[in-house]
């Protein structure tokens, strides 16, 4: 289904870092950016469509009064609103956002960090992008930031925060259908594996809350597509839920090991998901309204030998080319479509 | 990240250079009763119990630098002696060797297995010592204490925080290529065969369910994988089983311990910007570690005669060799402490690491960086 391009090599390797892999596709330059996060800066590669041009940039982490910070990095991720592209690094100190190209920080969040170190580690993680104006962020407490976007300009302000959680937030996702009829805008995951669904607006809302059952339960990865909540365990376990009831779809034993990776390809319905046992597989969701369930069956495996897969992500809204990163690996390899 | 890291990374990094130096000790045909000395000595060292409070802390990981001085100490905790190449082998071996365990770790919270397998193997080690079997039994009480509550997430953040320690890193070592579990790019063979670990399915199964979850379907899909059925779990108790096997000792007198330098360089081109970075922490690092290293009680160097050195390499002419051609990306800045914190222990301490510079050549390389000269030259007055 899929054959190897070839790879976009990067200035140093990826760190085994959950969803560490942010595409950007910029049609009009005919452009696509790639951000992936090694320990305490970002690597960012813009990739020409024809192959021939690649541009690099490093990001650092930041910390408040040291030039240089050393506080590593726990994801990157653009974040794409109807107005502008941000790009949002979360690191153990705060939070940064960057224009879409890294090119001027126009915010930064810092943490509350205690004096003296406590067994509890704290960073940000989890990045989405919801509705119009919305860039929340999860923290290790539990608790998600959320950040009133404007249209331009880095009067960037935080709006909300949300205390749901009790565990360190993995991922978030929100609805990437695109569709307005969907109630549920976001989904929130956590260390015990409990998934939040919430309404976006000035306040948001919590629709539901799906606790695990499983002992072991860690989700890492989590999508939002079309009302389903599409979920990624340590357990390699994929599981599907309706996002405002809770109720099982399907459950899939994906991996043999922990999921790092999921994406959805919005027009298409194709589903990626990759794991430290070093296999990306790609699915196909298929949504029937009448009968209110949702189908999912498998297409594709690609094996990336001896390498533990952290980030894999479609480059495109139908599915048509991904992109993977793996630990201690300096390059992005790339598929497309035969 | 985790701050619950430095333990684990230490206890496993010093089980397995005792794994390395036991195996030499045999090798070199040293008398059984110097050997067992020098294993009881470095293994009381590592588990005194002013240190091991230092060590539990909660804190960010030391940077590569500083655990190595750490290590560089212990390995000198008795009457043995390691010349600079060797010393700089054995760090490679454990590091390889840890990093092996933890990528190959079925669940993150397997690498708690792994350390038992260390553990088990120390206590073994010193049997025949009570008092040094006490403070080992008093660990394991730690490690539980402090491990056993942790969520698979607490445990993958801890994983992943020595991953990051552990990149970039492709030194290739001879048992590990000859056992086929490493390619000669160095990077370490993940198998898709073999059994899932405890807690997981085989892949290939999708089952989808009803709004009232009655199952309606199940499909098959290949898995791609030769997957042979599931890990039992093991035990996280004092004694008992662990069925995770990394962490056991894979060296024995016939396996030699060998590392290779050439063909890793197009890998160390890769700049390890973690560690090249300037650090505004250092000199919060350097108190930290002259803490840490005040717990550790240095032996008195005995007399010429009791005192020997270990080659981590088969002849005095390769470990000469390798010195000379080691690569300068590989080279270990090592930092000289001599910071205690008080004036007798100073002197001794200095006693100690003159005796050190004197005799066997240099052990610790003095090339600190102008940041490290400064904080020891105020530590010196201490």
């Amino acid at each position: 289904m899929y054959h190897k391009e070839k790879s976009i090599q990067m200035k140093s390797s990826a760190s085994a870092l959950y969803n560490n892999l942010s595409v950007l596709r910029i049609a009009p330059r005919s452009l696509t950016y790639f951000t992936v996060v090694h320990a305490n800066m970002v690597n960012m590669v813009s990739a020409s469509w024809d192959g021939l041009n690649y541009s690099h940039r490093q990001l650092q982490s930041k910390e408040a009064n040291v030039a240089t910070s050393s506080s590593l990095i726990m994801q990157a991720a653009w974040c794409v609103l109807p107005s502008r592209d941000i790009l949002v690094l979360t690191s153990q100190k705060g939070i940064q956002m960057y224009e879409s190209d890294g090119s001027i920080m126009v915010y930064w969040h810092a943490l509350d960090t205690p004096e003296t170190q406590t067994a509890q580690a704290v960073f940000a993680r989890g990045i989405a992008a919801v509705r119009e104006k919305y860039i929340c962020v999860g923290i290790s407490s539990g608790s998600m930031l959320v950040f009133d976007v404007p249209i331009k300009g880095s009067n960037i302000t935080l709006s909300e925060v949300l205390e749901e959680h009790k565990e360190s937030i993995t991922d978030l996702a929100s609805e990437c259908s695109g569709s307005l009829e969907c109630i549920a805008d976001m989904v929130s995951a956590d260390d015990s594996g409990n998934l939040c669904v919430w309404k976006s607006g000035e306040d948001f809302q919590l629709l539901n809350k799906i606790p695990d059952k499983a002992i072991e339960a860690f989700c890492s990865s989590v999508k939002l597509w079309k009302g389903t909540v599409v979920a990624g365990y340590g357990t390699g376990q994929i599981r599907l839920y309706e996002a405002v009831t809770g109720i099982v779809h399907a459950e899939v034993n994906a991996h043999a090991r922990w999921i790092y990776s999921l994406d959805i390809a919005p027009f298409s319905g194709l589903l990626l998901s990759a794991a430290e046992d070093s296999l990306v597989r790609v699915w196909h969701l298929t949504m029937t309204p009448e009968t209110n369930s949702v189908e999912i069956v498998h297409m594709y495996n690609e094996c990336v030998t001896d390498t533990q897969i952290c980030g894999a992500k479609f480059c495109d809204g139908d599915g048509y080319a991904f992109a993977v990163t793996g630990y201690d690996l300096s390059e992005i390899i790339r598929y497309t479509q035969v | 990240m985790s701050s619950r890291t430095l333990p684990l990374l230490f206890i496993n990094l010093g089980g397995e250079m005792l794994y390395i130096l036991d195996q030499r000790l045999r090798a070199q045909n040293i008398p059984a009763d110097k050997a067992k000395k020098v294993m009881n000595d470095i293994i009381t060292t590592m588990f005194n119990k002013k240190f091991l409070e230092e060590l539990f802390k909660p804190q960010e990981l030391y940077s590569k630098k500083a655990l190595r001085t750490v290590f560089d100490r212990l390995a000198h905790a008795s009457i043995m002696r390691l010349n600079q190449a060797s010393m700089d082998k054995l760090y490679d071996l454990m590091t390889m060797a840890f990093k092996y365990q933890v990528l190959l770790c079925p669940r993150a919270k397997d690498i708690l297995l792994v350390s038992f397998n260390h553990m088990d193997a120390i206590k073994d080690f010193v049997k025949d010592t009570p008092s040094v079997l006490s403070q080992v039994d008093e660990t394991y009480r730690q490690l539980i204490e402090m491990y056993t509550p942790l969520s698979s997430g607490e445990f993958q953040l801890i994983r992943q925080t020595l991953l990051i320690f552990f990149q970039d890193m492709h030194i290739r070592v001879s048992i590990f290529l000859k056992d086929k579990v490493q390619n000669s790019n160095g990077r370490f063979v993940l198998p898709i065969s073999g059994p899932v670990p405890h807690g997981t399915h085989i892949p290939g199964l999708i089952r989808m369910f009803s709004c009232n979850g009655e199952e309606v379907k199940r499909l098959q899909f290949r898995n791609g994988g030769n997957y042979t059925g599931v890990l039992r779990e093991g035990s996280f108790e004092m004694f008992g089983e662990r069925v995770i096997k990394l962490g056991t000792n894979m060296y024995s007198v016939s396996r030699p311990v060998e590392t290779h330098m050439s063909g890793t360089s197009k890998n160390s081109a890769q700049k390890k910007s973690v560690n090249t970075a300037p650090n505004p922490l250092a000199k919060e690092e350097l108190n930290m570690l002259a803490r840490l290293m005040g717990g550790m009680e240095v032996q008195k160097p005995g007399n010429a005669d009791s005192g020997f050195r270990v080659n981590l390499f088969a002849t005095d002419e390769e470990e000469e060799e390798a010195l000379i051609s080691r690569p300068d990306e590989f080279s270990y800045d090592v930092i000289k402490i001599q910071a205690t914190k008080n004036q007798q222990a100073n002197a001794e301490l200095v006693k100690i690491m003159g005796d050190f510079t004197e005799e066997a050549g240099e052990p610790c390389s003095s090339s600190a960086n102008s940041k490290g000269d400064d904080l020891l030259a105020m530590m010196d007055g201490l």
